[in-house]
């Protein structure tokens, strides 16, 4: 059996006294789309941001347990925390394009890590919007700014300027829940397509949608992790009551 | 039941309309016509004031007048040396005042993470805004004049000038890196940008309009200020280049059109000032909305 690429061990997180993560252990798989859901202020969306460590940026946060990327504690002081966050990428819920161009939003993450070569640029440019894609929509406008877009096209090119530098693990934080039927069937599509490339660990607030794309679901309650399993396992013959409850619409 | 009920209520309110005057009618016309009144007498105040300055100021405006320097024994009078002193005093105060300013907020808003020292120094910054320039020339003047011996000097005014408008330029970068959304911050930091690379490369440049806005609010102020210089950067109107300049007394425009009113008695070339100052403020205002325009417009 192939190591964990990532691997929480009871890892408690508090804001201030509140503790917001009961000791989650959970073991993620290369190239698998897990899903984290569960009602809201169930946990889901911090655990997801203490992958990549986005939580640092919050004051009173305060984290204990392990997480291990790729067998390297993250919480290690000797790590240089944007290198992690170059490895594993993250999607926002609203999307968030910089106020800049489509090529220069793009082209930010391998600019800031140190790529200034014109035709490397344009290269890793147009491979991170096919993979997203969104080469055909916007492979002419390129210099036109990205808040022109629509907002499905928006979440597409926060996807394609994560994929720009490359990351191994890819955190989506309710990616398509500002977005209509038809763009959040767009992203689906591609989060099927990325798999082959990348693991993906997405927070989902829509059932469905994990039933749709994940290979495993994390169903977490009250800052606990309830049951981690197969999609088809956790959704049709769930171990918890909890976790039959929500799946079958019983709360939440 | 119910359309009986509200055809009783409408005779009723008819026969109050018919028994009643119409007062409100008539109140609400007197309250119109008296905000119109108002609104007329700001419009005619300001709009004659301009005219009338560009009519006393268009004669007297002329090539010699702009490039000539005043001189009592050749007799002639020019605003040469007050254009450049102020244009001296300008690149002196801004040199200093954008980036203290500027580096100010950005500390206040991005890394101070103590909410009881943000508010302390806004309080400080807004009383500071309130003194009367005066107070800053008498300071300014003990302070740089004297105490740091710069003399009476375009220096000395310039650094006086600094201080007064160290919290314009604080307030308006800091209201303006407020609407930068945190959603930016987050996608830089996620893409593992550092927080200064985050804050130069995407905070930043999604409001250099803002913070340009305030440097032209600054530059108008400068222009127009007056009491604060005449302590400490003085009077003298002789032509000097920059260097020299810098250290040595000399009177901006506002402060020559003073000594050409007050001092001189001659009106015409205090209008003549006058009109440029006009025309330089109009400059400055239109610039200020159309890059407010297209700060909207993104």
């Amino acid at each position: 059996m192939m190591n964990p690429v990532l691997q929480a061990k009871g890892l408690d997180l508090w804001y201030g006294d509140h503790q917001a993560l009961h000791s989650i252990s959970l073991d993620i798989f290369e190239k698998t789309v897990v899903a984290l859901i569960g009602p809201s202020g169930c946990g889901k969306s911090t655990f997801l941001k203490t992958l990549n460590r986005m939580n640092d940026l919050v004051d009173s946060v305060r984290v204990e347990g392990d997480v291990l990327y790729e067998s390297h504690d993250i919480f290690d002081p000797i790590l240089d925390v944007n290198d992690l966050r170059k490895e594993i990428g993250m999607v926002f819920q609203k999307p968030n394009p910089f106020p800049m161009s489509i090529y220069d939003n793009i082209a930010y993450g391998p600019r800031i890590h140190g790529i200034k070569n014109k035709r490397v640029l344009d290269q890793i440019v147009e491979q991170a919007l096919k993979d997203a894609a969104l080469w055909d929509e916007v492979h002419d406008r390129l210099k036109k700014s990205a808040l022109s877009l629509s907002g499905g096209q928006q979440q597409r090119l926060c996807i394609a300027r994560a994929l720009a530098i490359q990351p191994k693990v890819l955190l989506m934080d309710e990616p398509t829940s500002a977005l209509d039927p038809i763009s959040t069937a767009k992203i689906e599509e591609l989060i099927d397509q990325l798999k082959t490339k990348y693991t993906i660990v997405i927070v989902t607030h829509n059932m469905q949608q994990a039933m749709r794309i994940a290979d495993q679901t994390a169903f977490f309650l009250m800052g606990e992790l309830i049951e981690f399993n197969d999609t088809q396992e956790l959704f049709l013959r769930p171990q918890d009551p909890r976790t039959s409850d929500y799946v079958n619409g019983r709360f939440g | 039941m119910i359309p009986i009920k509200t055809k009783e209520m409408l005779l009723i309110q008819r026969s109050a309309e018919k028994t009643k005057p119409n007062y409100r009618k008539w109140k609400d016309r007197l309250f119109q016509a008296s905000l119109w009144g108002a609104m007329s007498v700001c419009a005619v105040l300001t709009f004659s004031l301009i005219v009338y300055v560009a009519i006393k100021a268009v004669p007297n405006i002329n090539l010699d007048f702009l490039l000539g320097q005043p001189s009592y024994i050749e007799d002639t009078i020019g605003i040469l040396p007050a254009i450049l002193n102020t244009l001296y005093l300008l690149l002196g105060t801004l040199l200093f005042v954008v980036p203290l300013g500027v580096g100010a907020a950005i500390y206040l808003n991005e890394y101070c993470k103590s909410a009881r020292l943000v508010s302390l120094i806004e309080y400080t910054s807004d009383i500071l805004s309130g003194i009367p320039s005066i107070v800053y020339g008498l300071v300014g003047m003990l302070f740089f004049c004297q105490f740091f011996n710069l003399q009476t000097s375009i220096l000395a005014g310039a650094l006086t000038l600094v201080i007064m408008n160290i919290p314009t330029i604080m307030k308006t970068t800091r209201e303006s890196l407020k609407t930068v959304p945190n959603s930016y911050r987050e996608g830089a930091r996620a893409l593992g940008a550092g927080k200064w690379k985050t804050i130069h490369t995407v905070v930043l440049k999604s409001c250099t309009s803002g913070m340009i806005t305030g440097i032209l609010l600054t530059v108008g102020r400068i222009l127009g200020e007056s009491a604060a210089l005449l302590f400490t950067a003085g009077f003298a109107q002789v032509l000097n280049p920059i260097y020299e300049g810098m250290f040595s007394s000399g009177a901006s425009l506002s402060v020559a059109m003073y000594v050409f009113a007050k001092e001189r008695g001659e009106f015409d070339v205090a209008f003549g000032i006058a009109g440029i100052l006009l025309i330089l403020t109009l400059i400055i205002s239109v610039a200020a909305q159309i890059l407010e325009a297209r700060t909207k417009e993104r």
